[in-house]
C-alpha cells in the first residue's frame, strides 16, 4: 500500500471512533501544550534576567586583581593567591585607552552605619562619581559623589534607599551626619530603588568616596575596577587596551582577570537555557503518558478489528503492512494531537504575554518541532507494540471473531 | 493447480490434540468447480484454510501450481493469496466504514496498484456483479445478498485463479443465496476461475461438478457428476 494511503487508511480507521480519538489527541495536547507552556516560561525567565542584567551597565568590562583559570559568571568569589594588588592608580591609568569611556574602581566592605540611635550593617562601596554613571544607577535625591581627584577622601556619601529609609524614616536625609565605621559621613544623595546587581542588594548599599573607603576598611588595593567601552564594538580592544596597560604597570605580570559583561551574560544565559531545556523534558514526560494512552488505545483497536485485521490478512496484505497501518494510525494521532498542542500552547503564551506584559514569554523557536517530535516519536514508538500484535495474528482466528 | 499430499493439521485445545485433517490427499485440476461437504467439525473449514494459505499443515505437502509453498513464510504466502487466491466468507467481512466501491478496491490497493487503475477496475467488478448502482453505499446500507455480491466482487477484481468460498449463502435467504451461488457459478464457467465452495449444504453442494464428502478429518469420496 501507498504512504499516503496507509496515512489516509489510519485517518478513517479513527474517524470511526470520534470519542475515543478526540480523548487520545487531548492527550497528546496537553503533553504538547505543556511542552510548549513551560518551555515559554523558561525562556521568559531568561530573557528577564538577561534583560535585569544587562541594565546594570552597558559595554561593561569588570578588572579583578589575581589571575583566575577558571572562567565563570564570578571569577571573584574564587581568587586565590594575589600576587600584586589592583591599585586606584592601575584604575586611573585605564583611561588612557580610547576605547575606554569610564572607569569606575570599587573598594568593598562591610561596616556598621549608624544614625542617632539607629544602626545597621551595610555594604560600603567605595567609588568616585564614575560607578553611578557605569551602572545606571539613579538618584532619588540629592547629588552623586563629587568630581575631581579620586585621591582626595571626603566625608560624604549616599545611601541606598532600604539604608536611608532606616536609618532616617521619614526624616529627610540629605545634609545629616551618619557614622559608618569609626567615622562620620555627610549624607549627600540617596539612590532610587534598583534591585540587584551582581547579587548584591543597591538599596542596602552605602557608596563613599573611594579614598574614604581605603581609609576605613585600612586597604590600598581596590576590590575591582568597572571599565565601560565606548561601545559594544570596543569592547574587545578595551580588553586589550586594559590588559596590555597593567602588565606595563605591573612589570610585565598579567596577573588581573578582565570579565567581559558578555561573558558574565552568557554564563546566566546558559545557565537559564538548561534551565528551559529542563523544564520542556519535565512537560516531555506527560508526553510519554499521552503515549501510553496511545499504545492502550491502539490495544482496544486492535483487540475491536481482528476480524478486519484477518480479512486484511486474506486479501493479501503481509504483517509488515499490518504493521505499517497500525503504527500509521498512532503516528496520525500523535501528529494530529500534538499539533492541536502547539495551538493550545501558542495561543496560551500569547494570552500569558498580555496578562502579565512585564515578564518576557515567549515560546523559543525549538520549542513547537521539539514538542512535535516527542509526540510523534512517543506515539509511534508505543504504536509498535499494538501494531507487532496485529501482524502477528492468526488469520484464521482472527476471522473467526465478530 | 493443487495437490496436496498427506495434509495432516492437528490442533491442541486445551490439553487434548485434535486433529482437524488426518491425511488428506487432493488434487484439484484448473478450472474445476469443487465443492467441499460434511458435519460440522469435519475439517472441511481447515481444509479450505490450508488450501487459502491461512493456515499452515502440520506434516504433508501443499504444492499450488506445482511449487511447494508449505514451506513459505508470512510475505511471501500473503503475497501468493494476494495474486492468486481470492476468499468469499460466511459473514462477508466488509469493512463498515469503506463504501462498496472501497472495499472493492482494498486488494488492489493493499497490493500497491495506482488509484487511476483502481478505481475502473473495481467499478467494472461492482457492474459484473450488478452492483454498479450502489458503489457508494456503505456495507451497512446493503442487503445481505447485496453485501455478499460486494464481498465476490472483492474476490474477483485481482483476477484470481482460484476462488475459495466458505459457506456462502450460510448467512442468506434462499433467493439472494441463489443469486449469490448463481453468480460464482457464471464468474467460474466465464473466467476459468477455479472455484472451491465449502457447504453444509446438501442442494449447494450438489451443483458442483465434483464433490468432495469429509468425515473425521479425511476425504471419503470424490463423486464425479
Amino acid at each position: 500500500m501507498r504512504a499516503g494511503e496507509t496515512l489516509a487508511f489510519a485517518a478513517r480507521s479513527l474517524a470511526a471512533h470520534p470519542a475515543r480519538t478526540a480523548l487520545t489527541m487531548l492527550a497528546v495536547a496537553i503533553g504538547a501544550g505543556a511542552v510548549l507552556m513551560l518551555s515559554a516560561l523558561g525562556e521568559g525567565a531568561r530573557r528577564y534576567v538577561v534583560r535585569e542584567f544587562a541594565a546594570l551597565g552597558t559595554n561593561l568590562l569588570i578588572v579583578l586583581p589575581g589571575r583566575s583559570e577558571t572562567a565563570g559568571a564570578t571569577p571573584g568569589l574564587f581568587v586565590g593567591m594575589t600576587p600584586r594588588e589592583l591599585t586606584l592608580e592601575d584604575a586611573l591609568a585605564l583611561l588612557r585607552s580610547p576605547h575606554v569611556r569610564r572607569v569606575a574602581p570599587v573598594v568593598v566592605g562591610s561596616a556598621p552605619v549608624s544614625r542617632g540611635g539607629r544602626e545597621r550593617e551595610a555594604t560600603v562601596l567605595g567609588s568616585t562619581a564614575e560607578l553611578v554613571r557605569v551602572r545606571h544607577w539613579r538618584l532619588a535625591r540629592g547629588r552623586n559623589l563629587p568630581e575631581g581627584d579620586p585621591r582626595r577622601a571626603q566625608a560624604v556619601c549616599l545611601l541606598g534607599a532600604t539604608v536611608a529609609r532606616e536609618l532616617f524614616g521619614a526624616d529627610p536625609p540629605l545634609g545629616q551626619w551618619v557614622r559608618i565605621g569609626d567615622r562620620r559621613f555627610r549624607v549627600i544623595g540617596v539612590l532610587a530603588p534598583q534591585g540587584f546587581a551582581l547579587g548584591v542588594k543597591v538599596d542596602e548599599m552605602v557608596v563613599v568616596p573611594v579614598a574614604s573607603a581605603q581609609a576605613l576598611f585600612d586597604t590600598s588595593g581596590l576590590f575591582r575596577a568597572l571599565v565601560e567601552a565606548r561601545s559594544r564594538e570596543a569592547i574587545a580592544a578595551a580588553r586589550r587596551d586594559v590588559l596590555a596597560t597593567l602588565r606595563e604597570r605591573h612589570r610585565g605580570e598579567e596577573d588581573v582577570t578582565v570579565v567581559t559583561q558578555d561573558a558574565v551574560l552568557a554564563a546566566f544565559d546558559r545557565i537559564l537555557r538548561a534551565l528551559t531545556y529542563a523544564l520542556a523534558a519535565l512537560a516531555g514526560i506527560s508526553l510519554s503518558v499521552a503515549g501510553i494512552l496511545i499504545m492502550n488505545i491502539m490495544l482496544i483497536s486492535v483487540a475491536g478489528r481482528r476480524a478486519e485485521i484477518g480479512l486484511l490478512k486474506a486479501l493479501g496484505a503481509t504483517p509488515a503492512l499490518i504493521a505499517r497501518l497500525f503504527v500509521a494510525e498512532a503516528g496520525v494521532l500523535a501528529a494530529a494531537g500534538g499539533l492541536a498542542g502547539i495551538g493550545i500552547g501558542l495561543g496560551a503564551v500569547e494570552l500569558a504575554a498580555r496578562l502579565y506584559p512585564l515578564f518576557p514569554f515567549a515560546a523559543p523557536w525549538w520549542s513547537a518541532p521539539a514538542a512535535l517530535g516527542v509526540a510523534l516519536a512517543g506515539g509511534i514508538g508505543f504504536g509498535v507494540l499494538p501494531a507487532r500484535r496485529a501482524a502477528r495474528l492468526d488469520p484464521v482466528a482472527a476471522l473467526a471473531s465478530r | 493447480m493443487i495437490r496436496l499430499e498427506g495434509i495432516e493439521r492437528v490442533y491442541r485445545v486445551g490439553g487434548q490434540l485434535v486433529r482437524a485433517l488426518a491425511g488428506v490427499d487432493l488434487e484439484i485440476a484448473a478450472g474445476e468447480y469443487v465443492s467441499v461437504m460434511g458435519p460440522s467439525g469435519s475439517g472441511k473449514s481447515t481444509l479450505l484454510h490450508i488450501l487459502g494459505l491461512l493456515d499452515r499443515p502440520t506434516a504433508g505437502r501443499y504444492l499450488l501450481d506445482g511449487r511447494d509453498v508449505t514451506g513459505l513464510d508470512e510475505a511471501e504466502q500473503a503475497r501468493l493469496r494476494r495474486e492468486t487466491i481470492g476468499f468469499v466468507f460466511q459473514f462477508f467481512h466488509l469493512v463498515p466504514r469503506l463504501s462498496a466501491l472501497e472495499n472493492v478496491e482494498l486488494p488492489m490497493q493493499i497490493a500497491g496498484l495506482p488509484p487511476a487503475e483502481r478505481r475502473p477496475r473495481a467499478e467494472a467488478a461492482l457492474a459484473a456483479v450488478g452492483l454498479a448502482e450502489r458503489a457508494r453505499h456503505r456495507p451497512d446500507q446493503l442487503s445481505g445478498g447485496q453485501r455478499q455480491r460486494v464481498a465476490i466482487a472483492r474476490a474477483t477484481v485481482m483476477r484470481p485463479r482460484l476462488i475459495l468460498a466458505d459457506e456462502p449463502t450460510g448467512n442468506l435467504d434462499r433467493a439472494s443465496g441463489r443469486e449469490v451461488v448463481e453468480l460464482l457459478e457464471r464468474l467460474h464457467r466465464e473466467r476459468g476461475m477455479t472455484l472451491v465452495v465449502v457447504t453444509h449444504d446438501p442442494e449447494l453442494g450438489e451443483r458442483a461438478r465434483r464433490r468432495l464428502h469429509m468425515r473425521d478429518g479425511r476425504i471419503l469420496e470424490g463423486t464425479q457428476a
